[in-house]
């Protein structure tokens, strides 16, 4: 069935057992997003130290793609410099934008690309895309507040 | 004859034959299934006369309506005004009555610009200290516009509260409405809980304190009959795309037109003109400045022409049968709650359910992924979904068009969820 390209075990996993869930009291960057069309939100904590993402926390309350894929961007962009995050963000931008064209680099994108399914689905794209681009504008104002 | 109610002999509610006249039926969804459209609460279908109408308009009449001196401005001018007259032999309302807007939405925020922009002694001039009161269960298309003048005239807004089972609590009513109220701006059915709100008490009390009350009509005046007389309210709008009719085209209804302020100033909508200076046309003209949107309004004239030989009673009570049906079934799937009235009494063909702990949003994926479509969020009603404690909910809708089988569908992919859902 078409649907189980959207909904792939390890996507499903991550929402029943979402990882860095709970907000850290220390942090560099906190942001809040919604998904205006339904009503998913993000709080994201961003925490740097010495040029790295230490920690990323997370809470809210969404559907299945917003919530695993905020929990999987938590696992991917740990222990990662601004500028590798970017190349992982850009990455997992466009692989959002391909409708269903694209696979997704695995040694980029790693558990991520298990997000290509959801780029068939025009109505699902936002759901995926909700923590990261909490992700980005907390990075742009942690970049912001150290320069 | 103009301006005379035409006589409607209404045909036997045949559902076969309903389903025949709305093409879309005849396509297939998701890989060559049946389309179930449970959605008419966010739009309707549309049936081939609307269609119709509407491309005729543009095929064979086409030219600005109110303007011209040639025949086809005649015919444009004949094809809305005649629209105007079937929308208010719809509504019992007369065809001065009736203003086409581009959506319920605008006719909503013409309405909180008009009043706000009403000077000193003008019969609508708010305030600081005057009160507008709204509900809980508003869309936010009759929230945003209320709660925006309120701010920007120093009104203050109060609101109806919602019981747990989604009923409006009226035990507070001559403390909701005061003295001081200027306008009740009340939904007719809830867009998320179905119910539908006891008017009477509110209206006579908001007559009783001099205010004027703004009916949002958007899911009652598609699905049941209206008598604006019978309902006593000054205001009321729908939306022509919810009932039938093309995107576009919305209307505003009301009697007390004339000491209204203009909203959108522009051509038509004038008496005369300086360079410094202007008065306006009468009613309804006063409020539709620019070229209408005739091809809209000829369509919304033939949706309501169709709906009116069906009888609007016959619709009302087909969505009600079929409403009694799905809350019946959706009370036999496990860990389901609907979220709004149980009981079939005073309740519309809308229904909002949470299933477990399956999001909304997974849920209509995958009831569409059976051909099943259905509407999950916060359906433009933030702050209800709050008080109702549900982030979102899954909502069918209904419309004439509709029978068991949907509801049948609805039910198996719910189940079927479920079991796909519960499988990691």
């Amino acid at each position: 069935m078409e649907l189980d390209s959207l909904y792939q075990e390890v996507i499903l996993d991550h929402y029943k057992h979402p990882q860095h869930k709970g907000l850290l009291s220390e942090y560099s960057a906190q942001v809040h997003h919604v998904n205006t069309s339904c009503g998913d939100e993000i709080t994201l904590n961003l925490t740097i130290a010495d040029g790295v993402i230490s920690a990323i926390s997370w809470d809210g309350q969404g559907c299945s793609i917003s919530q695993a894929s905020v929990s999987i961007l938590g696992d991917l962009l740990t222990g990662k410099t601004f500028s590798q995050a970017e190349e992982v963000v850009n990455a997992f931008s466009e692989l959002m934008a391909s409708k269903g064209t694209a696979a997704g680099d695995p040694e980029i994108l790693e558990d991520a690309v298990a997000f290509a399914g959801v780029s068939k689905f025009p109505g699902r794209v936002k759901c995926a895309l909700l923590g990261w681009m909490a992700f980005k504008d907390a990075a742009i104002q942690s970049q912001g507040e150290s320069k | 004859m103009a301006g005379a109610t035409t006589m409607t002999i209404e045909r036997p509610f045949d559902i076969t034959a309903i389903r025949a006249d709305f093409p879309i039926f005849d396509r297939k969804i998701r890989d060559g299934k049946r389309l179930v459209y449970l959605d008419s609460g966010a739009t309707s279908q549309k049936p081939n006369v609307v269609i119709d109408a509407e491309s005729n308009f543009y095929r064979l009449h086409n030219a600005a309506a109110h303007r011209g001196a040639h025949q086809l401005a005649e015919e444009a001018t004949e094809g809305i005004e005649s629209a105007r007259r079937i929308v208010a032999d719809f509504l019992g309302g007369k065809e001065d009555e009736i203003v086409f807007t581009k959506s319920s939405t605008e006719a909503l925020n013409l309405l909180a610009y008009s009043i706000g922009s009403a000077p000193a002694g003008n019969k609508f001039h708010l305030n600081p200290g005057d009160e507008i009161v709204v509900s809980e269960m508003e869309h936010h298309a009759n929230l945003i516009p209320w709660q925006q003048l309120a701010g920007r005239t120093g009104a203050q807004l109060s609101w109806f509260e919602v019981t747990p089972d989604g009923r409006l609590d009226l035990s507070n009513i001559n403390s909701v409405i005061t003295e001081n109220t200027k306008v009740v701006a009340l939904t007719h059915q809830s867009n998320v809980l179905g119910t539908i709100n006891p008017l009477k008490a509110i209206v006579a009390r908001a007559h009783e304190v001099g205010a004027v009350v703004v009916l949002d009509a958007c899911q009652s005046a598609p699905h049941m009959p209206i008598d604006v007389k019978e309902l006593d309210v000054d205001f009321l709008v729908f939306s022509g795309h919810k009932a039938l009719g093309p995107t576009g085209v919305g209307v505003l209804w009301s009697s007390v037109l004339d000491d209204l302020p203009p909203f959108l100033y522009g051509g038509s909508m004038i008496e005369t003109v300086t360079m410094t200076t202007a008065t306006w046309a009468p009613a309804p003209r006063k409020f539709e400045a620019g070229v209408p949107n005739m091809a809209q309004a000829v369509g919304l004239g033939a949706a309501l022409d169709y709906l009116a030989n069906i009888g609007m009673s016959n619709v009302h009570d087909h969505e009600v049968s079929l409403t009694q049906y799905l809350i019946e079934k959706l009370q036999q799937v496990p860990e389901l709650k609907i979220v709004g009235p149980t009981s079939i009494d005073a309740r519309g063909g809308t229904v909002s359910f949470t299933v477990g702990d399956i999001h909304p949003h997974d849920l209509g994926q995958y009831v569409d992924s059976q051909g099943v479509a259905v509407r999950t969020g916060h359906h433009c009603a933030w702050p209800l979904t709050k008080i109702m404690n549900v982030p979102a909910t899954t909502r069918a809708s209904f419309y004439l068009y509709n029978d068991e089988n949907d509801i049948d569908a609805l039910v198996e992919a719910l189940l079927g969820a479920q079991k796909y859902f519960g499988k990691f």
